[in-house]
């Protein structure tokens, strides 16, 4: 067999996975589109935000007001960030610069280990462990606060990893130059190294984020999942994952085509991560250039 | 024939193997859906039918009552599963009991309140009681635990207090019996209501959970066979039009008294031929 008949066989194939991986992604927007049309065509999406409760099978008064769940989906997001960013980038920093070699990696294993467990169990110890201690707090227990905790454990693996492997990937010259002008090790950790690993850091808080927005079936177990603007971290929440989690299986008409406007909503929000990461990309590529 | 022909011809060869696989298999294969409450008896008469008659496989999925109508109705399940009685305005499908089973209210077990009245039931699912001293016991909130709609047990209990799924105020909605179980027994405040034979099973392996009577009537199985416990309701198989096939062979063996002990192991209310 020829070489270049070999190449046209590889690039074929490949072209095949590649396409399927593309167009697969393409098919699921449209069915979702072609799903939620007869809400958006009937103008009934006005009712997310015009209803002020979500309570699709009462017969009495159904009501699809989502304004409460696109705030706990944000919410939930913010708080499992706020608490995930800082501890995994300090702990990627610290297991650079001041963790002795075995620590570093025993550290680094560890991580490794909580990226791959699975959800539901992340869910699962959140409901038996962590909601009955915030409930001796301040009940019912399965909240706002839960939600986030359960998430942040989630994504911090995420945070760490690429925080590490951002600072690992940094040009050592940077470090030796910082050595020579005498600056300290404080300085240096903060002024240089964070400053040049800021790109590589911030695309793994945009992942991080994404996957806390995404995230169904941990949260689903700790949130309480009542469709209410939460007047403080105590107060269950309902993410838009989770409705979508408990009702899909059933809904029918109008509350069906409801929930896949909702999950479009979800799908809009994610590309515009992944496209505001994309530009964040292109606009650092002439600095990392020159 | 260089390697990379031949790797790509295995993996032709592989993938061929594996469609014409699953097609043979799935001539055997039948899926089961929807309630929570079923699915576990139902589960395990799978495990059973399928030692009896091998070759067969039974997939059993949950999801609530309404995802088992739904998916028999759209053809995605041929059986289908609903801890409910059909409604008048589903006559399109058919159901076929194969157990009783009751929904009680469930307390943890540290709390002092041994039975509810029907009226103070209503009262609580609408927070016109809020705290449980006004009951009888601890000066706590009750945390008012319901189920998403869509639950089964929501529309029995709804349909037992007169409730429309808008006057209830819960602080924790959760989906399936084992969530509403796990909730209160992590929280002595807590309140739901679930299958007797799922909560009963759980207070007997240990989970510190109990099973309060209603109106005085206690909730057990004997009760709900007798007919005298206040809410029940029919373990059903759904399907639409005529079975036949595997999935008929297994509706006849869960309709069966060859599943009696497990009904009962369950602690759900065999159904007398």
């Amino acid at each position: 067999m020829s070489p270049s008949l070999r190449d046209r066989i590889l690039r074929l194939s490949l072209g095949t996975t590649a396409l399927l991986s593309g167009s697969v992604i393409l098919a699921v927007v449209v069915f979702l589109f072609r799903e939620a049309w007869p809400a958006l065509a009937s103008g009934k999406l006005s009712h997310f935000f015009t209803d002020l409760k979500w309570q699709p099978g009462s017969e009495r008064d159904p009501q699809f007001g989502l304004t409460p769940m696109i705030l706990a989906s944000f919410l939930v997001t913010v708080l499992a960030t706020i608490i995930a960013i800082p501890v995994g980038v300090g702990g990627a920093i610290f297991q650079q610069f001041y963790a002795p070699a075995f620590l570093g990696k025993f550290h680094d294993r560890l991580l490794e280990l909580l990226a791959g467990v699975p959800s539901v169990i992340f869910g699962f110890w959140g409901l038996t462990v962590l909601v009955p201690v915030i409930n001796r707090w301040h009940p019912p227990g399965q909240s706002l606060l839960a939600a986030g905790l359960v998430l942040a454990l989630m994504i911090l693996p995420t945070v760490g990893l690429t925080a590490r492997s951002a600072i690992r990937s940094l040009d050592p010259g940077l470090l030796k130059g910082a050595a020579a002008l005498g600056i300290g090790r404080p300085a240096t950790i903060l002024r240089v190294i964070v400053p040049a690993a800021r790109q590589g850091i911030g695309a793994g808080c945009l992942l991080a984020i994404a996957r806390a927005v995404g995230e169904t079936l941990a949260v689903v177990m700790v949130c309480g999942n009542i469709a209410q603007i939460p007047h403080s971290l105590f107060d269950p929440v309902r993410p838009i994952t989770s409705t979508i989690a408990l009702e899909m299986g059933y809904a029918s008409s109008d509350h069906r085509a409801l929930l896949y406007a909702a999950g479009l909503i979800l799908v809009i929000l994610s590309g515009t991560l992944v496209g505001w990461q994309s530009y964040r990309k292109e606009s650092f590529k002439p600095r990392q250039a020159g | 024939m260089s390697r990379f022909v031949l790797t790509i011809t295995a993996a032709g060869l592989f993938l061929l193997h594996f469609t014409s696989c699953s097609k043979l298999e799935s001539s055997e294969g039948l899926l089961i859906t929807g309630s929570s409450t079923v699915a576990p008896l139902v589960a395990d008469a799978a495990q059973r039918f399928e030692k009896e008659y091998p070759g067969a496989r039974i997939d059993v999925q949950t999801g609530g009552s309404s995802r088992g109508i739904n998916d028999v109705r759209t053809g995605l399940a041929k059986l289908g599963m609903a801890s409910r009685a059909l409604k008048t305005d589903e006559s399109d499908i058919q159901a076929a009991t194969i157990a009783m089973d009751g929904v009680c209210l469930i307390l943890h077990s540290s709390n002092p309140v041994e039975g509810l009245t029907k009226d103070e039931i209503t009262a609580i699912y609408q927070k016109q009681i809020s705290n449980w001293e006004t009951l009888g016991g601890n000066a706590a909130d009750i945390v008012v635990t319901g189920k998403a709609s869509g639950r089964a047990t929501l529309e029995v209990f709804l349909g037992y207090t007169g409730l429309d799924s808008a006057d209830i105020q819960a602080d924790v909605i959760v989906g399936e019996n084992q969530q509403a179980i796990k909730t209160v027994a992590g929280n002595p405040k807590a309140i739901a209501y679930v299958s007797i034979g799922a909560a009963a099973s759980e207070a007997l392996a240990g989970t510190p959970i109990k099973l309060i009577s209603i109106d005085g009537i206690e909730p057990t199985t004997e009760n709900v066979a007798r007919g005298v416990f206040p809410i029940t309701r029919p373990l059903n198989m759904i399907t639409k039009g005529e079975v036949t096939g595997l999935s008929r062979t297994f509706l006849e063996y869960l309709k069966s008294d060859r599943i009696r002990d497990l009904v009962e192991t369950h602690l759900y209310v065999p159904v007398s031929p």
